[in-house]
């Protein structure tokens, strides 16, 4: 028995180093199963409380333009937090499941989404940064080794990328525009810089899960290079706007030919990843209290279904 | 109009304003339902319905940009889509009273989009053959959008009358609450004898609707409330509820407080 497991994971390594997808109904080692479940289900998570900071700013947006922007922005996530929970569903994991450990807090989201969105300058950046940090992320995972994850996040990218250059186009408004604007932007960015660069998840030598990932091919970049390119590809787009990266150290390093830069926070990560960020609590009870609300009308239309069946069956009995 | 509370409001109209109050009421109609439809995004009950009905005040707004950016070129000068929506107050805004009453749960939400929605239907359906060009364009593309609304709303209404004895006492009190606000859809106003024919006259919408209607809340088992009650009124003359100054405060905050500003 023990040797056919050994095999049979054996056998798995060979097919996923082979660069071949898993697809559900495929053998797969219980816990490849479990780290996937995990992972697409907090990013589904993830795309679901990120829609709470941006529509805090849907009644307010300064232009119509700007509302259906971010109407169709917010609408996306939500169809991107279906498409992945369907996803993990495909794992064996039920919907309900998923949302009652997202609401228990035994399912984690985001960190990144514990923070405010105080000013209109932050749809900008969370559209630029936040969104553009995740797609450095995402594009890795259209290559991931499961074969309905990476079809998710073909998709999900196309989308994010729409939105990433969305994002940048509200920034450079305000970075162009009067004074107060280009302050207003400078403000955002000064929140949301350091937070954006602690999305990519703790250093390597911390980052519990990875090693692992990296070998089922789950996971193909690890955290530290991943956030390298992000900076790389971001402090010229800061520069452009004629804005200022909030990091003293930041400088460039022409003999590895990246960015230097300071050093991340890690107090402050793990604090906001454990509860005690800003928002930590406002978003779980948002969630709790639409679903607690919605439970009336969800009975109603489970309700109204059976009857209808029920006369269905009638009908044809009849017949 | 005299010795009540509309006393002192316009009631002659060239035939050039009359064609700005009838963009007036389809637009601002569309975008005030639109920006209380959008209240509930991250709220819905079901993620599916979250998307639906963000779908719908989606749609609003749009509608609403393009009569109001022909509405900006009627008015001319400095005129925007933005500075309409933006920098009104609520003395200057036509839309009917039922689209400002707040959301309030579920049943109140999709029984207020039902009734406007059923409304829009025809209203837009007989816009198509409109002799303004622009207005039949629009009435043309949005149609569509509005079929659509129409069935969403419909259904959910006949879900919810017909689905538990919860549900049904809930949305029963949204129809029995709500329908004083929608006389006022049907009321005969001074622009509609200035315009063309091709304009619709809301006036000769009620008997379909009521028809419509009535169809849908028996599907629904629910009580239809006396056509002939009392009905609210003053939203086309630009008197309103107190809810529209907390609805405008908030969505024109930010072009307010920097006004040299461009977004």
């Amino acid at each position: 028995m023990m040797g056919t497991n050994v095999s049979l994971e054996e056998n798995f390594q060979a097919y996923v180093d082979g660069e071949n997808k898993v697809e559900p109904k495929d053998w797969m080692p219980e816990k490849y199963r479990r780290t996937l479940i995990r992972q697409i289900s907090q990013h589904a998570h993830s795309e679901i409380i990120g829609m709470q900071p941006e529509a805090n700013w849907i009644t307010r947006a300064p232009s119509l333009r700007a509302k259906l922007i971010l109407l169709a922005k917010v609408q996306d996530e939500a169809g991107h937090g279906l498409y992945l929970y369907s996803a993990a569903e495909t794992l064996g994991e039920p919907r309900e499941t998923m949302i009652s450990d997202l609401q228990s807090g035994k399912a984690k989201y985001s960190s990144i989404f514990n923070y405010p969105t105080p000013s209109w300058a932050d749809m900008g950046t969370i559209g630029w940064l936040v969104d553009g940090a995740a797609i450095q992320n995402q594009v890795m995972l259209t290559r991931t080794s499961y074969g309905p994850y990476a079809r998710a996040m073909v998709k999900i990218c196309k989308e994010e990328s729409f939105h990433q250059r969305q994002g940048y186009e509200v920034v450079m408004k305000l970075a162009q525009g009067t004074p107060e604007q280009k302050a207003m932007a400078q403000e955002s960015l000064n929140r949301w810089w350091w937070p954006s660069l602690m999305m990519f998840g703790p250093s390597d030598d911390e980052s519990p899960n990875s090693a692992q990932s990296m070998k089922w091919k789950i996971k193909r970049k690890s955290n530290d290079t991943l956030r390298q390119e992000f900076v790389d590809k971001t402090v010229p787009q800061v520069e452009y706007l004629g804005l200022t990266v909030p990091d003293s150290d930041l400088k460039w390093n022409e003999a590895r030919g990246h960015y230097d830069f300071g050093v991340i926070n890690w107090d402050e990560f793990y604090n906001v990843v454990q509860g005690n960020g800003p928002c930590n609590k406002e978003r779980i009870a948002h969630h709790v209290e639409a679903h607690e609300e919605g439970a009336w009308v969800r009975e109603a239309a489970n309700a109204f279904a059976q009857k209808q069946a029920q006369r269905k069956k009638n009908t044809g009995a009849a017949a | 109009m005299s010795g009540g509370w509309l006393s002192g409001k316009k009631s002659q109209f060239t035939k050039e304003e009359a064609l700005k109050e009838y963009f007036k009421f389809l637009a601002d109609d569309a975008l005030v339902l639109g920006q209380q439809l959008s209240r509930w995004c991250s709220k819905g009950p079901v993620l599916e319905q979250d998307i639906a009905i963000i779908n719908t005040s989606l749609d609003h707004i749009g509608r609403a940009r393009l009569l109001y950016q022909e509405l900006a070129t009627l008015e001319g000068g400095e005129t925007t889509e933005d500075s309409l929506a933006y920098f009104r107050d609520h003395q200057e805004f036509r839309n009917a009273l039922l689209l400002e009453q707040p959301n309030g749960h579920w049943g109140d939400s999709v029984v207020r989009s039902f009734f406007i929605d059923t409304f829009n239907f025809f209203l837009y359906d007989g816009l198509r053959h409109c002799e303004n060009p622009v207005l039949a364009g629009i009435a043309e593309k949005s149609v569509k959008e509005i079929a659509y609304q129409a069935q969403w709303s419909a259904e959910w209404v006949i879900r919810l009358g017909d689905g538990t004895e919860e549900s049904h006492e809930k949305v029963q009190k949204s129809v029995n609450d709500l329908w004083m606000w929608t006389g006022e859809l049907f009321e005969k106003h001074p622009v509609f004898e200035k315009l063309g024919s091709s304009f619709i006259d809301f006036s000769t919408l009620k008997t379909e609707w009521l028809e419509k209607v009535t169809l849908v809340l028996e599907t629904a088992t629910l009580q239809i409330p006396d056509p002939e009650s009392w009905m609210q009124t003053g939203g086309r003359l630009g008197v309103h509820t107190s809810h529209l100054g907390f609805i405008l405060a908030e969505m024109q905050s930010l072009p307010r407080t920097y006004p040299a500003a461009s977004w």
